[in-house]
C-alpha cells in the first residue's frame, strides 16, 4: 500500500524485466555456467535516491553493470524510458568503487573528459566542469593530478565527472567502499547535498546497512547469489537523518533481519 | 634538486669517484703494476681524450666528427625503431588482426641479437651509414614493440568502462584512454631501446665503419694506443648517459601524474 502511494505519479526511468545473468566457467575438464542474477525485475523512478542493498558478493556489481549497459544480460531486458539499454551511454553516468580517475589528467581534465569526448564547445564544457568542481568542493584543485589527492577528494572528482555529461541516471557502485570510516560519513552527507543541488535519479549500491538507511528514499533488498529482489522499503525519514534516532535504528534492524546471510 | 646538491649522498658519490681515479692513478703511474701500453694512467687517458678533439691521427678524424658520425647513426636507427616500433606495438595490442598478422614474424625476429644482423646488413647495404642504422633499427625496434604492447594491454578495465560510458568510440578509447595510460610503458620501451641502440652502435662501428667512436676504438687497438681506446670508451659512456638524461627530461614533460614522475 505504502509502495503504491510512493510510486503514484512518478515516471519510471529505468525498468528492468526478468533479467538473468550467467557467466561461463571454463574449467580444464568441464564447461559450465554460473548464475549470478536470477530473474531480477525492478523499476527506478525519476529523481529518487534508490539504494540497492544486499549481502557481499551477491551480484550487485553485475546488476549495476547490466543496468548501466556495460554488460548485457543473458536473458531479460532493461529499458531507459522506451529505449532498450544495450550499451553504455552518456544518459547514464557511473561512479566506481575503484574511483578510476584517469591519472594522466588533472582534476579539470577528468571532469571535462566526457563533454570533450562528446564534442561539446570548449568554453561551455569548461564552465560546466568548473561549476561541478565547485559543487563537490574542490575549487583550487583544478590543476592537481589525482595522485596528489586524498581518497575522499578523488571520489569527489569521480562524482563530478559522472555528473559532467548531465546524465538522467547516476549509478554509484559502492562509491565510498574504499574510504575510511570518517571520510565515509562525510561523503554520505556530501552526496546528499550534491543530490539536493543537482537532482538526478541515483542508483546507489552498498553492502553497508547504515549507509543504505541514511541515504535512501527507497531501499531494494537483494537476495544472496543468484540474486533478485527480496524486499523493498520506503524510507520516509526526514533528512538530515540521525544514525542514532530510534526510527532509524528500527528500520535498520528490520532490514538486517530480512537480509540473507552472506556466505 | 639544487638543494640536495651538497647533501651527504652527493658527497659520498664524489668521494667514491675521486677514490676510483686516485687508485687507478696510483696503481698505474706510481706503482706501475702493468706496463703503460696495457693500462695507461688516467691523466694520459684524459689528455688523449682532449687532444683527440684536434688531432686526426691515427684514424683520420677528430673526436668531434667521430661523435657526430656515431650520434647521427644512433639517432637515425633509434628514431625509425621508435617511430615504427611504438605504433606497431600499440596496434598489435589493440587490434587482434594486426596481432595475428605481425606476431609470428615478430616472435621469430625477437630472439635474434641485434649484432647478428651486422653481416647480412653489410651484404645488403655495404659498410655505409645505412647498414649501421639498420642494425640500430633492429635493436631499437624490438623493445619498443614489446613495451608498447604490454602498456596497452595493461589498460585498466574500469578506465575502458569510463571511456565507454562517455560514449567514446573504439578508436577514441585507444587514443584518449589506452595510449595515455600506456605512456609510462612506452617510455620504458624507448629507454631500453636507446640503451641497446647505443650498445649495438659501437659493435656495428667496430665491424663495419670508417668513422664513429667504435671505429676509433678499433683503430686505437690496432695501433696499440690503449689511451685512445679508453678515451673512446669514456666518450661512449658520457654520451650514452647524456642521451638517457635527455630522454628522461622529455619523459618527465610528457608523462604526468604518475608515481615516480615529475615534481
Amino acid at each position: 500500500m505504502e509502495y503504491q502511494k510512493y510510486i503514484e505519479g512518478r515516471k519510471a526511468v529505468i525498468t528492468c524485466k526478468n533479467v538473468c545473468k550467467e557467466f561461463d566457467i571454463r574449467d580444464r575438464k568441464q564447461a559450465g555456467s554460473f548464475r549470478v542474477i536470477d530473474d531480477l525485475s525492478l523499476s527506478i523512478y525519476e529523481n529518487e535516491f534508490v539504494v540497492l542493498f544486499g549481502p557481499g558478493e551477491c551480484g550487485k556489481t553485475s546488476a549495476i553493470n547490466i543496468l548501466s549497459g556495460l554488460d548485457r544480460p543473458t536473458a531479460g531486458s532493461v529499458f531507459q524510458g522506451d529505449t532498450q539499454i544495450t550499451r553504455p551511454g552518456i544518459e547514464r553516468g557511473v561512479v566506481y568503487q575503484s574511483i578510476a580517475l584517469f591519472p594522466w589528467l588533472t582534476v579539470m581534465g577528468n571532469v571535462e573528459f566526457g563533454p570533450k569526448a562528446r564534442g561539446i564547445d570548449r568554453t561551455q564544457s569548461r564552465k560546466r566542469a568548473q561549476e561541478l568542481i565547485n559543487l563537490v568542493g574542490l575549487q583550487g584543485f583544478e590543476n592537481a593530478f589525482p595522485i596528489s589527492l586524498s581518497g575522499g577528494m578523488r571520489q569527489r572528482v569521480g562524482i563530478a565527472r559522472a555528473y559532467a555529461n548531465d546524465p538522467e541516471v547516476l549509478f554509484m557502485d559502492e562509491p565510498f567502499g574504499a574510504l575510511d570510516a570518517q571520510t565515509r560519513y562525510m561523503m554520505e552527507e556530501e552526496i546528499l547535498r550534491i543530490y539536493e543541488h543537482e537532482k538526478r535519479t541515483v542508483v546507489f549500491v552498498t553492502n553497508n546497512i547504515e549507509e543504505a538507511v541514511f541515504l535512501a528514499d527507497r531501499i531494494i533488498l537483494l537476495k544472496s547469489c543468484p540474486t533478485s529482489v527480496k524486499q523493498e522499503y520506503i524510507i520516509d525519514l526526514e533528512r538530515p537523518r540521525s544514525y542514532t534516532a530510534p526510527r532509524f535504528l528500527e528500520i535498520r534492524q528490520k532490514i538486517t533481519r530480512d537480509m540473507d546471510k552472506a556466505l | 634538486m639544487k638543494k640536495d646538491f651538497f647533501s651527504k649522498y652527493t658527497v659520498i658519490s664524489i668521494i667514491s669517484v675521486t677514490l676510483f681515479f686516485v687508485i687507478w692513478y696510483v696503481l698505474t703511474a706510481k706503482m706501475m703494476i702493468v706496463p703503460a701500453y696495457v693500462m695507461p694512467d688516467p691523466l694520459k687517458v684524459f689528455g688523449a681524450l682532449l687532444r683527440k678533439f684536434t688531432v686526426k691521427t691515427p684514424d683520420g678524424a677528430t673526436l668531434g666528427s667521430h661523435i657526430a658520425a656515431s650520434l647521427q647513426v644512433a639517432l637515425m636507427g633509434f628514431g625509425f625503431g621508435t617511430g615504427l616500433g611504438v605504433p606497431l606495438g600499440i596496434l598489435m595490442a589493440w587490434y587482434k588482426t594486426v596481432d595475428r598478422v605481425a606476431r609470428p614474424i615478430f616472435d621469430f625476429l625477437r630472439p635474434i641479437p641485434p649484432i647478428a644482423w651486422i653481416p647480412v646488413m653489410i651484404l645488403w647495404l655495404g659498410i655505409g651509414t645505412e647498414a649501421r642504422a639498420a642494425v640500430i633499427f633492429m635493436s631499437a625496434f624490438i623493445p619498443n614493440v614489446i613495451n608498447s604492447y604490454t602498456g596497452i594491454q595493461q589498460t585498466s578495465q574500469v578506465h575502458i568502462w569510463v571511456g565507454r560510458t562517455f560514449g567514446a568510440s573504439d578508436f577514441e578509447l585507444l587514443t584518449r584512454v589506452a595510449i595515455p595510460s600506456a605512456l609510462p610503458n612506452i617510455f620504458t620501451g624507448m629507454r631500453l631501446s636507446l640503451g641497446t641502440s647505443w650498445v649495438s652502435l659501437v659493435s656495428a662501428e667496430m665491424l663495419a665503419s670508417t668513422r664513429g667512436l667504435g671505429y676509433m676504438i678499433q683503430i686505437g687497438r690496432q695501433f696499440s694506443r690503449t689511451d685512445l681506446v679508453l678515451a673512446g670508451m669514456i666518450a661512449i659512456g658520457i654520451l650514452g648517459g647524456l642521451l638517457a638524461v635527455i630522454l628522461e627530461k622529455v619523459e618527465n614533460r610528457i608523462v604526468k601524474g604518475r608515481q615516480g614522475y615529475g615534481k
